[in-house]
């Protein structure tokens, strides 16, 4: 545990002469930048969008999950008397809070975006609808739904489960999707990281030599690779994910109109998120840094 | 009390056996000499004796401490009581002259550079005081093997290995670099220098009592008095 604290400490604060042990010039130090602005950039993309997911499956769950509908469909002399069965049948089915009937007012607003604003709702033959809303316990479907069929024929229950279900396991796998892509890039950033370590330690190894000879104990030399490594994978990660936040930002801004596209972004706290990806950054800088520092430095022995 | 002992080691590369049965004790404040012809494994030995290179079979003791049982960690820290001097003497070429031969203090975390009066009498002693924040590349080639003496004594080490340190200089530097090690060991340090310079091992020993190891078919040897 001391040593960790140690190595902590000692990565944050640095040692000024054993920061200058290697040369601070090499594309490697252009690359795991790059590299590491890069991985953020896409990374602030892919937490948006895992984000969205996530909001878009709670809301649907959320939303549909407590409520059903009741569509009456029967001829005209019928349908009145039907209704009044059906709303008997609910105020005494345990699990309901309430059934309220759809006004044809709601309808028509319901119906307009597809038949336009001239259609003449009240010559149509249209279902009567009844909007059901469960309390906390919910009610049992299959009885209802026999009841229904013995007493209102031209009633039918939809409780939504149908399309509610493939919508939530959309949303469930386009998080699970921003979730892999987080990793994979965190993969992929610890792979070039790796071998930019790798590059730096093979161009510097008159630097490994002399400190060898020396007495440099492996911790010395790879904590001079490392921390420089780290930061500079830290540094990238925080250009590249504020960089990505001023466009997610911005993308937010300008896609009122996409509903589908309006979920993707931030909303309140979740921009809290982003704090995190620099350091992860850093982190996996680190461990791929530190990885081949000792594999590199075993070979040489 | 010797503080490099060579028991029956042997050192074999993929090309072939180095060196055979090497039998040895170094005792403290002793000078030698390893000579022999160029590729005898002068540098081999050397290596073993700083623990950059394990023996295949038998056994290096430094400081009493086998050398196959330790630890990589274990013989860099037990390296810093060994200055070594290469003839290639590499420095990070990035830094100070200066800065190199403080470097073995940065590496072992002891006082750094806060002992400024004893580095300059240092540079001053390798005769670099006027080079002091020159980088490597500028010195030449008595200058770096001088700077690499200072690197090797700064830590004031109890074994110093020198391995043909007088290749690249004149005749008058190596005369220079010789009397600085023979100060060394009038210190009481022990000093072995490998080297293919009969002349300048005639003029060590006629100022020092220094032992003469001769490498030859893989073996060592005490040489004669005939060089």
């Amino acid at each position: 545990m001391t040593a960790i604290y140690n190595n902590l400490i000692g990565l944050i604060l640095g040692d000024r002469q054993r920061d200058r042990v290697v040369p601070p010039t090499g594309y490697t130090a252009s690359l795991t930048t790059f590299t590491s602005a890069a991985m953020a950039f896409l990374a602030v993309f892919a937490i948006a969008l895992s984000l969205a997911a996530s909001r878009l499956s709670d809301h649907w769950s959320e939303s549909l999950a407590r409520s059903s509908t009741l569509r009456i469909s029967a001829p005209a002399p019928q349908i009145q008397q039907q209704l009044d069965l059906a709303m008997e049948i609910l105020d005494t089915t345990p699990g309901i809070a309430s059934a309220r009937v759809i006004s044809l007012e709601e309808q028509r607003s319901l119906l307009e975006p597809w038949f336009g604003p001239e259609v003449p709702f009240e010559s149509l033959p249209l279902p009567k609808l009844i909007d059901i809303e469960e309390n906390s316990s919910g009610y049992d479907g299959q009885s209802l739904r026999l009841r229904l069929i013995a007493d209102v024929p031209g009633a039918v229950l939809d409780d939504h489960t149908r399309w509610r279900r493939p919508l939530v396991t959309a949303a469930h796998r386009l998080w699970a999707l921003g979730m892999f892509s987080i990793v994979l890039m965190a993969a992929t950033s610890a792979a070039i990281i790796t071998l930019a370590a790798r590059a730096a330690m093979s161009a510097n190894a008159q630097v490994i030599s002399v400190l060898r000879l020396i007495g440099a104990q492996d911790n010395y030399i790879s904590a001079a690779f490392v921390r420089r490594f780290t930061f500079r994978a830290f540094n990238g990660a925080s250009l590249g994910g504020a960089f990505g936040a001023v466009v997610v930002y911005f993308f937010q801004g300008q896609t009122d109109q996409l509903s589908i596209l309006t979920g993707l972004g931030f909303q309140g706290t979740e921009w809290l998120w982003l704090i995190i990806v620099p350091p992860l950054m850093g982190i996996v800088a680190y461990i791929a840094t530190r990885r081949s520092a000792g594999l590199v430095l075993r070979g040489l022995s | 009390m010797s503080v490099i002992e060579f028991e029956n080691a042997s050192y074999s590369y993929t090309g072939g056996e180095l060196l055979s049965d090497v039998s040895l004790s170094v005792s403290t404040g002793s000078f030698y000499f390893i000579t022999g012809p160029s590729g005898s494994g002068k540098t081999t030995f050397l290596k073993m004796c700083y623990g950059a290179l394990v023996p295949n079979s038998g056994h290096v003791h430094l400081f009493d401490h086998d050398l196959r049982q330790m630890t990589r960690d274990e013989v860099a820290h037990a390296s810093r009581k060994i200055g070594v001097i290469l003839l290639d003497c590499q420095f990070l070429d990035h830094m100070s002259v200066t800065e190199n031969i403080a470097l073995p203090l940065a590496v072992s975390g002891e006082d750094r550079l806060s002992d400024n009066m004893n580095l300059k009498e240092l540079l001053s002693w390798v005769g670099l005081i006027g080079r002091a924040d020159a980088l490597p590349p500028e010195l030449s080639g008595g200058e770096r093997q001088r700077a690499a003496l200072a690197r090797a004594v700064i830590m004031s080490p109890d074994i110093i290995l020198a391995d043909e340190p007088t290749g690249n200089v004149d005749w008058e530097m190596s005369q220079r670099l010789l009397q600085l090690l023979i100060e060394l060991n009038k210190m009481g340090k022990t000093v072995l220098l490998a080297s293919h310079d009969l002349s300048l091992i005639r003029l060590a020993k006629s100022q020092v009592q220094a032992r003469v190891l001769r490498i030859a078919n893989k073996r060592i040897q005490l040489a004669g008095a005939n060089l």
